[in-house]
C-alpha cells in the first residue's frame, strides 16, 4: 500500500478496521474525538457497527457485550473518560475478554485541560480499576504506530484473552504523518473464540463472568491470570533503542516525549556527547530487564515524562 | 385423555453445577421470592419457542446475579446497572441471537437508570425483564428507587420521605413515554391468574424479539418476604395492597403488531471493499522530482496567521508535498489555549531523516499572514532563516538582519489577479517553492492539491495561485 498523510487518531480507526474490528462504541471527548468521528464515518461503510454511547460507561459496557459475543470490538477516549470506564475495564480483565481501549491522554486531575499529558500512566499501566489485574499497554510515538499498534492490540487481546490499551498523548493523536497501511487481515485468519457467548448452539453452555463467590476459586482465578501475565511478560516486551551502544547517558521516554528526546539526543550528539534514547513501546509489560541491564553497565538513565513521574517500576531495581 | 406432565423447563440445567454448596438441585433464592417464578416463565417460553441455543441471558448485580446457575443458554454477568449496554453490544454483534437483560430495581432504576433509558430510547432489539420488589435484596434490604413512601428499609430506617429521597420511580410509566419501545407492560407475580398474565407478557416480549420487532420491557412486581420482613404467606397480599396502588398492573404500550420486522443486512465486505472504503492509496504516484542541492535542508517551518486564512491548510499542503517529494514529514496544528483568540498556527517539519519532535520552536522558515504572527514568531527564526510574510496585511518591518525576509502581497495577488482572496495561502506556497530553493517543485504541489482541497472546482484556482506566488517571489529575489 502507498503512503497516506493522516492524523494519528484517524490512523487508529483505519488500523482497527484493517484488523477486523467489527464494533466501535465511543463517546466524544477532546483530544480523542477524531477517533469516534472517523469510526462513525468508516465503520458503516464496511457493514460494521458504530454507536455513540450514552456515556463512557455505556461505551465500555457495550464493548463488554460485543467482546462477549467474540467479535473484535473497541472504544476510545481521553483521560477523564477513561476514569469513568475503569469499572468496565476491571470487569473485562476479570472476565478475560479480548477488547481494545484507546486512550489519547490529556491534562488532569479533574477536568484538567486538553493539552497533552502523560499522567494516565498509573491508571492504565498499574490498574485504575479494582482488583488484581494488568492490562497490556502499548505506547505509539507516531501515526504509523497508531495504526500498527492498534492492529497489534487486537492480536494480543485475542491471543491472551485480555483487554489491551493503546495509550498515546494528544500530540500523537493530533499530528499528521505519512502512514503506510497494511492489507486487511483476512477474516479467516482471526482466531476462533470457542469461549464466547455467540448465541449459537456450540457456544450456548458458555459463561462470561468475573464473579467467583468462593474465595479459593477467586484466588485460583487470579493465580491463573497472573500465570498468563507472566507469559505475556516473557513474550511481549517491546522497546526501541536509539544510539545507546556507546551512550554514557540514556534518555528514557515514551510517546511524543521520545520524539522530543530523539531530537535532543541528535542535538547533543552533534556536540560530541555520548547520549542515547531508550523508548518503551510496551509500558506493560515494561522492558525492565533490558533497562536494568543498561543501567548495570554503569550508564546513567535520564527519565522524562509529561507527568510528575509515574514510570516507576520497582521490579526493575 | 390428555396428560399434563409437570416438569422443569429444558432451558434450565437439571443439576445446577455452577452453584456452590451441597444442594445443587434447588436455587439460591429465599422462600417466597419472585425470581423463581419469573425464571420459570422465561425458561418455559425459551423451551416453547426453541430459543435456548440462541439465547444470551445477561445477569445483573443483585439477587439474580447467579441466574447463570440455572439457565442452560449463553450467559453473561454484567457490571451493576449496565446490562442494557452489555445487551446492546451483544445483540448488535449477533442480531440473530435472543438477548435477555434481567435486572432488579436497584440495578435498573437506580445505578443503571441511564443505561435502561438510552437502550429503550434507541429501541435496542432486546427483551428486558425487570423485577420490582421495592428493595435491595442481595445487599440486605436497603432502599431502592422503587421503595414506597414511609417504607422502612436498612437505609431508610425512619421510613422513606418524599422530601429526602423523592417518590417511588415508575419505570413503565417513564419508558412508555418514549417513541422507540415496542412493548411495555407491568405484571404481578402473585396469584395464578396474575402469573398467567405474566406468562403471556414474557412470551410476547420474547416472540417480538425473535420477530425483530424492537425493544420489549416487562416489569414484574415480585415478593421479597425476607427483606420486607413479611411472612411468606402474606407477601402476595402485600404486593396487592401496598405495591399495586403505586405501581398499577397494566399494559402501558403495545405496538408489536404494527411494527415492521427488522431486515438484517446480509452483504459481506471483502478486502478490496475495505481498501476502497478506507480510501487507501494502493500505488505511489509517479512523481519526477529531483532534489536540488541548493534547497534549504530539513526545514522546520512555522505557518501563522488569523483563523480563516487557510494557515493550517497551507501547513498541511507543505507537509504533504514534502511526503510526496520523498521526505519524512510531520504536521502539528497549534493545539490548546493557543487556538483561542482567532489566531492559528501550525508546525511543519520536512526532513531527509526520521523526524524527532514534531514541535517547531526555533524555525528555519516562518510564513506569516498577520502582524501578531510576525511579532510572536519572527524573533524565533534561526539566524540564516527565511521569513515570508503577507505585505498586504502586515505593516511591520522586520528588524533582523541575520535572516532573509520577504514581504510579498499574497492577499492582494489572490484578490486582484485571481479574484479570490482566500487563495493567498497557495500564493505563499508558490513563494515558498522559490524562496526555499526547491525543497519541492510546482509539479509536486500540483499532485497533492486534490488531496488537500476538498472542493474540486477550487483546484485550478489554487494551481494558478501557486504559479503567481512563484512569479512574485522570483521577482522579489531577483531585485
Amino acid at each position: 500500500m502507498a503512503k497516506q498523510f493522516i492524523k494519528g487518531n484517524e490512523a487508529v480507526v483505519k488500523g482497527a478496521i484493517l484488523a477486523g474490528c467489527r464494533a466501535f462504541y465511543g463517546y466524544p471527548i477532546t483530544p480523542a474525538s477524531e477517533i469516534a468521528e472517523a469510526a462513525a464515518y468508516y465503520f458503516p461503510l464496511v457493514g460494521r457497527t458504530f454507536l455513540q454511547a450514552e456515556s463512557e460507561i455505556g461505551a465500555i459496557n457495550m464493548v463488554y457485550g460485543a467482546a462477549s459475543a467474540g467479535i473484535r470490538a473497541m472504544t476510545a477516549s481521553s483521560s477523564p473518560g477513561i476514569s469513568l470506564k475503569q469499572e468496565g475495564i476491571s470487569y473485562a480483565a476479570g472476565a478475560e475478554l479480548s477488547c481494545v481501549i484507546v486512550d489519547i491522554t490529556r491534562g488532569g486531575p479533574g477536568l484538567g485541560n486538553i493539552a497533552p499529558e502523560q499522567s494516565d500512566y498509573n491508571q492504565m499501566v498499574k490498574g485504575g480499576g479494582h482488583g488484581n489485574y494488568k492490562l497490556i499497554v502499548l505506547a505509539p510515538n507516531c501515526a504509523q504506530e497508531m495504526c500498527d499498534l492498534t492492529m497489534l492490540a487486537f492480536e494480543l487481546a485475542d491471543r491472551y484473552r485480555t483487554p489491551v490499551v493503546v495509550m498515546a498523548d494528544g500530540f500523537i493523536g493530533q499530528m499528521m504523518e505519512p502512514v503506510e497501511f497494511p492489507s486487511p487481515v483476512p477474516e479467516g485468519d482471526l482466531p476462533p473464540k470457542p469461549w464466547a457467548t455467540a448465541g449459537t448452539a456450540e457456544t450456548h453452555k458458555n459463561l462470561i463472568t468475573s464473579i467467583d463467590l468462593e474465595p479459593d476459586d477467586l484466588e485460583r482465578h487470579i493465580n491463573n491470570l497472573y500465570a498468563k501475565y507472566a507469559e505475556i511478560e516473557s513474550a511481549e516486551v517491546r522497546y526501541e533503542e536509539f544510539m545507546v551502544d556507546d551512550a554514557e547517558l540514556i534518555c528514557v521516554g515514551y510517546g511524543v516525549v521520545a520524539r522530543v528526546l530523539q531530537s535532543a539526543v541528535e542535538q547533543v550528539r552533534a556536540e560530541g556527547k555520548k547520549v542515547g534514547l531508550f523508548r518503551p513501546v510496551t509500558l506493560w509489560p515494561f522492558p525492565e530487564k533490558r533497562l536494568a541491564r543498561l543501567a548495570d553497565d554503569g550508564r546513567k538513565l535520564f527519565v522524562v515524562e509529561m507527568s510528575k513521574g509515574m514510570m516507576v517500576h520497582l521490579e526493575a531495581v | 385423555m390428555a396428560e399434563t406432565i409437570f416438569r422443569k423447563a429444558k432451558s434450565f440445567y437439571d443439576i445446577y453445577e455452577r452453584k456452590g454448596g451441597a444442594n445443587k438441585e434447588v436455587t439460591h433464592y429465599c422462600p417466597g421470592c419472585g425470581h423463581g417464578i419469573l425464571h420459570k416463565l422465561i425458561a418455559e417460553a425459551m423451551d416453547d419457542f426453541g430459543l435456548k441455543e440462541h439465547t444470551v441471558f445477561i445477569s445483573p448485580v443483585g439477587c439474580s446475579v447467579f441466574a447463570y446457575y440455572y439457565f442452560d443458554c449463553g450467559n453473561i454477568q454484567a457490571p451493576h446497572g449496565r446490562a442494557p449496554a452489555v445487551a446492546t453490544g451483544m445483540k448488535r454483534a449477533n442480531p440473530k441471537s435472543v438477548v435477555i437483560s434481567y435486572q432488579g430495581d436497584g440495578d435498573l432504576a437506580g445505578i443503571g437508570g441511564n443505561e435502561i433509558l438510552q437502550a429503550a430510547n434507541r429501541g435496542e432489539r432486546i427483551s428486558v425483564f425487570f423485577v420490582n420488589n421495592a428493595i435491595y435484596g442481595m445487599t440486605g434490604g436497603q432502599m431502592a428507587p422503587t421503595t414506597l413512601l414511609g417504607m422502612r428499609t436498612t437505609t431508610s430506617p425512619h421510613g422513606r420521605k418524599a422530601g429526602n429521597e423523592g417518590y417511588p420511580l415508575g419505570m413503565c410509566e417513564l419508558l412508555s413515554t418514549l417513541k422507540a419501545p415496542a412493548y411495555v407492560e407491568r405484571v404481578a407475580l402473585t396469584d395464578a391468574k396474575h402469573i398467567m398474565q405474566a406468562r403471556k407478557a414474557v412470551r410476547k416480549a420474547l416472540k417480538a424479539q425473535v420477530d425483530g420487532k424492537g425493544f420489549t420491557f416487562v416489569e414484574a412486581l415480585a415478593a421479597c418476604p425476607t427483606n420486607w420482613k413479611v411472612p411468606t404467606r402474606e407477601a402476595n397480599r402485600w404486593i396487592v395492597e401496598m405495591l399495586e396502588p403505586v405501581f398499577p398492573v397494566k399494559l402501558f404500550k403495545d405496538e408489536i403488531e404494527s411494527r415492521e420486522s427488522e431486515a438484517l443486512e446480509d452483504r459481506t465486505y471483502g478486502p478490496a471493499d475495505v481498501v476502497a472504503a478506507l480510501d487507501l492509496p494502493t500505488e505511489e504516484p509517479d512523481i519526477a522530482f529531483v532534489r536540488s542541492p541548493q534547497a534549504i535542508k530539513d526545514p522546520q517551518i512555522k505557518v501563522a496567521g488569523f483563523g480563516g486564512q487557510g494557515v493550517l491548510l497551507l501547513g498541511l499542503a507543505l507537509a504533504q508535498a514534502g511526503m510526496r517529494a520523498g521526505y519524512h514529514a510531520t504536521w502539528l496544528p497549534s493545539y490548546g489555549p493557543e487556538m483561542r483568540g482567532g489566531t492559528a498556527n501550525c508546525h511543519v517539519r520536512i526532513s531527509e531523516h526520521r523526524i524527532g519532535t514534531p514541535l517547531v520552536h526555533d524555525s528555519d522558515v516562518l510564513i506569516a499572514f498577520n502582524g501578531p504572527s510576525i511579532d510572536k514568531f519572527a524573533p524565533m527564526v534561526k539566524p540564516g532563516g527565511l521569513i515570508l510574510y503577507d505585505s498586504s496585511l502586515v505593516d511591520r518591518t522586520i528588524e533582523r538582519s541575520d535572516v532573509k525576509a520577504y514581504g510579498l502581497p499574497f492577499t492582494e495577488v489572490a484578490d486582484k489577479e485571481l479574484g479570490n482572496g482566500k487563495a493567498s495561502n497557495f500564493v505563499a506556497m508558490g513563494a515558498f517553492i522559490v524562496a526555499s530553493r526547491g525543497v519541492f517543485d510546482e509539479g509536486v504541489v500540483k499532485s497533492i492539491l486534490p488531496l488537500v482541497i476538498k472542493r474540486k472546482n477550487m483546484i485550478e484556482l489554487n494551481e494558478r495561485a501557486v504559479a503567481a506566488g512563484m512569479r512574485i517571489a522570483r521577482d522579489a529575489l531577483a531585485s
